[in-house]
């Protein structure tokens, strides 16, 4: 049989640790990670074999794509929705991405949650308990072959977002304006969930068009030729369909204008930024639009085109280069990262949006690699420095501790989870102005941090993010000068950032004590850096252009191949052209993107070492470009993007405010202000009173004259029932009371016979059967 | 040959001895003893009855050969019974076994 039918094997295992852990292994913390790990790791080798399975399976009659049903699925009336799986180059690579990077940050997560430790999370097991879950949703997205599975494990994937942003809901901080993790868990939901309603009027869209939601059927050439040319609402309805469900994109993929989400996402742990807020839920967004790229590329691309650039490939860009010019002045080490996981969810983007397809996919693997190891290693950071506080702090606090202050500092801990509160004030531990010098103390997590940093800046040649993104340029370059350039100069910021990020965490001299202090941390955590850092340089090979000068050739551009065929063999009609277009461009090689990307990339460092790497910051020092636009009066401009532009506050007075307003004007408009009464409260009192007034008219006439009748009836009832009293007590009475006394008496008489001893009664029946014989002759004797 | 009536006359005898001894004795086992002898009895009508009226056929032998079964039966029961009364009540008197009685 064909093994590409178990791919629904592969979400199967995280769902079954998911459920142990929910129901049995929660009391053991070992035992639920391991559950947790081998569900994973069964995940990953079931994932191993669909993707080796597939990536040799022969290309069949332009048909790349393995699907196989499972089972009728949704049966509501006469419609049918079957579920089964559809294993095709994009769910093959996107296979072979999940369960790795899962598996890595799993393993990081033991370390992380300070496994085997006294200061082991309270609430261990339930974060692998959510981990499994997560898994089990992303795996389920991939491999299954129709929209609303799709939907479902996209939306399981949203819950557990929320669950592990406030993952520390107990936690809060001193300062009231910033975000606790419970309210960031919320607002993520919240925001996601605005553009999943897009995603879900898409499928409904898409149903009420194709009346199937399978991939099989809405990629059929006849179908997107159908939904081409269907007119709908001003346009057609792959236009429609297409924006629609770009919008969950945007949700998820945090792309402008609900970007605000991304950030905040930060106050979970780090192993859960690292795997759902960077490498693959949020990829999922990108995921979708690979996943649906027939559709958008029959959709009418010129609606709603910015100067000519497609609407898609517009936000793509302007996402790109708006969040990575924020993440310039970010502070927070994890802040940083999460615009530049925004930034570079734009290039993807971006670059579906011109019709790269390939480029798109590829920069989603390889990015997912790099920026989970950049996550991980960022934890690894904050960890150490945390507990070089903590070392510090039981120092300065020991004897403190020791008269009685113990109990109350262990549940203080237990409580806040890792943030660290004392009387001196807080202390954070993601501030990158609380560290610098860590390279001498943490040197795994310095060198792979490094690597990952270089891949995301597209350090040439050598990193994955190099080959992805300067794919991604190239086709730009070709295709639309204006993307080129916006993706361009928001690489060169990206290379910028990054090395300010490495310069303010790893050099110079540690800028305050916790710095100076910070352990390595656990292998737990450092062997798994070490594993992503080795796929964030060689998975790049995978995708090196055949035309590349020198070294293009000697691997096979394997990437393009695989995951190319199907756009190449899904060409119709409309599609065509952009494919077409594309298909061309891919195989000629063009130098002037080569160039320009190498300059961007090397630039953007060289500038970044330059501004921080050759005097580094000593304590207490402003940031030097933050100084710089404040000499030259742009000091509001860096304000600005510190504080994300405003955006959360815009939202805030637009959005949030305006609505809670409106629910008070309701509540004003039911209820009243306080003491008096509101509309609909009045009305419905004033109801009440007429009321009363009318059913104490009715109680009067009750009264006076039901009630006369009434009783007029009840002595009538009284006087004949008096009557019938008497006849009662004689006549019936007299009977009833016969027929007992008689029978009781008959009882009196007969009891002597019963006296319990069988002999009587045989006695008795011997006589009676005398009696009866003597009966008989007598009888006999009379009739003759 | 001894006439029929004779032996209807003894086996009557017999019943009646035995009817006397199952409504009168007050030991369980003689009871028993007597329930055998009305058995006996019948068996005695039986073997005359075949005798005199039916000496081809093999009826009255073949019935008298059941009772004798299940007379034999009746009696390991009963005995059964009367040992584990006595076990339990130390008496095998009728009158003082009388457990069922309200």
């Amino acid at each position: 049989m064909e093994i590409l039918n178990l791919a629904w094997l592969i979400p199967l295992f995280p769902a079954l640790a998911f459920v142990a852990i929910a129901l049995f292994t929660y009391r053991s913390r070992a035992l639920s990670h391991w559950v947790t790990i081998s569900g994973i790791g069964l995940a990953f080798l079931a994932a191993q074999v669909v993707f080796w399975r597939a990536v040799t399976l022969p290309v069949k009659g332009g048909e790349h794509a393995f699907e196989s049903a499972i089972a009728p699925w949704v049966i509501a009336g006469v419609e049918r929705l079957g579920i089964g799986v559809y294993v095709d180059p994009a769910s093959t690579i996107m296979l072979f991405m999940v369960p790795l990077v899962c598996m890595m940050i799993f393993i990081y997560s033991v370390g992380y949650m300070n496994f085997g430790t006294p200061e082991v999370d309270p609430r261990y097991s339930r974060f692998f308990c959510y981990l499994s879950l997560f898994a089990m949703g992303m795996l389920g997205m991939v491999v299954f072959n129709n929209l609303l599975a799709f939907f479902i494990f996209w939306e399981i994937m949203g819950t557990c977002s929320y669950l592990l942003i406030g993952f520390w809901y107990d936690k809060s901080y001193p300062d009231p304006d910033k975000i606790t993790p419970k309210e960031a868990g919320l607002k993520a939901f919240i925001v996601t969930k605005i553009g999943d309603l897009f995603f879900m009027l898409g499928l409904a869209l898409l149903y009420a068009q194709v009346g199937s939601l399978a991939y099989h059927d809405i990629f059929a050439p006849e179908t997107l030729d159908q939904l081409a040319h269907t007119q709908f609402l001003g346009s057609t309805a792959a236009t429609w369909i297409a924006l629609l469900l770009f919008g969950g994109t945007v949700g998820k993929s945090a792309q402008f204008p609900l970007h605000v989400w991304l950030p905040d996402a930060m106050e979970g742990p780090t192993p859960v930024s690292a795997l759902i807020h960077a490498a693959t839920m949020v990829s999922a967004g990108v995921f979708l639009v690979v996943r649906t790229f027939p559709i958008f590329q029959v959709a009418n691309a010129s609606v709603l085109a910015v100067g000519g650039i497609p609407f898609v490939a517009f936000i793509g860009a302007f996402t790109a280069i708006f969040s990575s010019i924020m993440a310039i002045a970010q502070d927070d080490i994890k802040g940083v990262l999460a615009f530049s996981t925004i930034s570079q969810l734009g290039y993807m983007v971006a670059a579906l949006g011109i019709g790269a397809y390939v480029a798109g996919a590829f920069h989603l693997i390889t990015h997912a690699f790099f920026k989970a190891l950049l996550f991980l290693g960022s934890g690894s950071v904050i960890h150490g420095v945390e507990h070089g506080h903590h070392i510090i702090h039981e120092h300065a606090h020991g004897e403190h501790a020791a008269h009685g202050g113990a109990d109350k500092h262990g549940r203080h801990e237990e409580q806040e989870g890792h943030s660290h509160e004392d009387v001196e004030g807080w202390f954070n531990p993601n501030d990158m102005k609380n560290m610098g010098g860590l390279a001498k103390r943490m040197p795994r997590t310095f060198w792979t941090f490094l690597i990952g940093g270089l891949a995301l800046s597209g350090f040439p040649l050598f990193t994955a993010g190099f080959w992805s993104k300067d794919e991604i340029l190239a086709q730009a370059f070709e295709l639309s000068p204006a993307v080129f350039w916006t993706l361009g100069i928001a690489a060169g910021i990206t290379a910028f950032y990054t090395m300010r990020q490495i310069c303010l965490t790893f050099l110079g001299k540690p800028r305050t004590e916790a710095a100076e202090h910070a352990p390595e941390s656990v292998s737990w955590m450092t062997v798994p850096l070490i594993i992503l850092a080795i796929f964030a340089v060689s998975l790049g090979w995978a995708g090196i252009p055949e035309h590349f000068p020198v070294i293009g050739g000697i691997v096979p551009n394997w990437f393009h191949h695989f995951v190319g065929a199907t756009i190449e063999t899904a060409e119709s009609g409309h599609a065509a052209r952009v494919a077409g277009h594309f298909a061309e461009t891919a195989h000629g090689f063009v130098w002037q993107p080569l160039v320009l990307s190498v300059v961007f990339a090397l630039g953007g460092l060289g500038l970044g070492w330059l501004v921080y790497g050759r005097r580094p910051l000593v304590a207490g020092e402003m940031d030097p470009v933050e100084g710089a636009m404040r000499n030259v009066g742009l000091g509001w401009l860096y304000e600005a993007m510190a504080n994300r532009f405003y955006f959360d506050e815009l939202y805030q007075a637009v959005i949030v405010r305006p609505s809670i307003w409106l629910a008070d004007m309701f509540d004003a408009f039911d209820y009243g202000k306080s003491g008096g009464h509101g509309v609909v409260d009045g009305a419905v009192m004033a109801l009440g009173s007429i009321g009363k007034l009318m059913s104490e008219v009715s109680g009067w006439v009750d009264d006076k004259v039901v009630d006369g009748l009434v009783d007029l009836a009840g002595s009538a009832g009284v006087l004949l029932s008096n009557g019938f009293n008497g006849f009662d007590i004689k006549v019936i009475d007299g009977a009833v009371n016969g027929v007992g006394k008689a029978v009781k008496g008959g009882g009196k008489a007969v009891r002597p016979i019963q006296t319990g001893k069988l002999q009587d009664y045989l006695l008795l029946a011997s006589f009676a059967v005398l009696a009866l014989i003597l009966t008989f002759f007598v009888i006999l004797y009379l009739q003759i | 040959m001894v006439p029929l009536e004779w032996y209807l006359v003894l086996a009557a005898a017999l019943f009646c001895v035995g009817t006397y001894g199952v409504l009168a004795r007050r030991n369980a086992i003689a009871v028993l003893m007597s329930v055998e002898l009305m058995l006996n009895a019948v068996n005695i009508n039986l073997v005359a009855f075949w005798r005199h009226l039916e000496p081809g056929g093999a009826t009255g032998q073949a019935f008298a050969l059941f009772v004798y079964v299940v007379a034999a039966a009746e009696a390991a029961v009963g005995l059964a019974l009367v040992i584990a009364i006595w076990r339990s009540q130390r008496t095998v008197v009728l009158e003082d076994i009388n457990l069922l009685k309200g």
